[in-house]
């Protein structure tokens, strides 16, 4: 478990799922690709938070995503990004 | 005129100093409370001991910790690569978070949002402000971060790329503005009083001398 599954720029999807409790994955990335930007700690898993410790800790990375990627009308530059904290359960590699 | 004969009802114009809870939420916060004191899981007096502290701490921090970081390139590189422990160095006690420091430069400009709900760096900077807890900046920040940052007087050439950060979970994050021109051999002290709250949140660009 204390090994990183994802590494430093490698390409990752966000799930695109809604358990019925507290995850802290907001809507408008889940089902997005981005890139891990940063590997960070281990923290409690929000969902086993509603009853319990959150345990097992899960990895949190930090994933950068493209603004136009994320919004069909972004009227911004091409290249602005998203960064947002996701647990690694809530990520699969997207080759 | 001392008279009280008058006919206006002085039941009406008394105003409580407390207001009572107006939603069901806030009565269940208050509820929650009070059983969580009376079960022992916490007192009152360290309740308000933590409202104190958080009180206590302000953006003056993030600026002097800025202004460090402006002066000793040694200690902004350690800032950026683990801003907690780069924190902690100066004597900062900080929430068990990890701390992240995005730096600004010629080609990048950092936001700071929190859109599930409105995490902030409190024990570093002290309260936030209320706008950043806002529904409206929360949303619009994330989708339209350019017409937001023009709101609050930011106006940003097409190349520099704008990150938005969305601090979601377990981090905390701050914005290391860029050091402004004309401010070579001032003092720490000098350019701590040039940072701002808004430019730690990355809502503000440019800071003085002028």
């Amino acid at each position: 478990m204390s090994e990183p599954v994802f590494h430093v720029g490698q390409r990752v999807r966000i799930a695109d799922r809604t358990p019925p409790v507290h995850h802290r994955v907001p809507s408008y990335v889940k089902g997005h690709v981005g890139v891990v930007e940063r590997v960070c700690g281990l923290h409690g898993e929000p969902e086993k938070f509603i009853r319990g410790d959150g345990k097992p800790f899960r990895r949190i990375y930090r994933v950068r995503i493209p603004q136009d990627a994320l919004w069909s009308d972004y009227d911004g530059s091409q290249g602005d990004k998203l960064e947002i904290e996701i647990f690694e359960h809530w990520l699969e590699a997207d080759e | 005129m001392s008279g009280h004969d008058h006919d206006h009802d002085h039941s009406r114009t008394f105003q409580p100093d407390h207001a009572e809870p107006t939603s069901d939420a806030a009565r269940v916060g208050l509820a929650l409370r009070e059983l969580l004191i009376e079960a022992g899981h916490y007192t009152a007096e360290e309740e308000r001991a933590v409202i104190a502290e958080m009180q206590g701490a302000s953006p003056e921090n993030g600026a002097r910790i800025v202004a460090r970081a402006w002066t000793d390139p040694d200690y902004q590189a350690r800032l950026l690569d683990n801003g907690a422990a780069a924190i902690r160095e100066l004597g900062y006690e900080l929430e068990p978070y990890e701390f992240t420091v995005m730096e600004n430069t010629d080609d990048t400009h950092n936001v700071i949002v929190c859109t599930l709900c409105s995490c902030y760096p409190r024990a570093l900077l002290g309260m936030s402000p209320a706008w950043y807890k806002s529904s409206s900046y929360r949303a619009r920040v994330v989708r339209e971060p350019r017409s937001v940052l023009a709101e609050f007087g930011v106006a940003l050439a097409d190349d520099v790329e704008v990150r938005v950060h969305d601090s979601t979970a377990e981090l905390r994050y701050m914005v290391l503005p860029q050091r402004p021109p004309g401010t070579e051999g001032w003092t720490e002290e000098q350019l701590a009083a040039l940072v701002t709250r808004d430019s730690l949140i990355g809502t503000q660009r440019e800071l003085g001398p002028d």
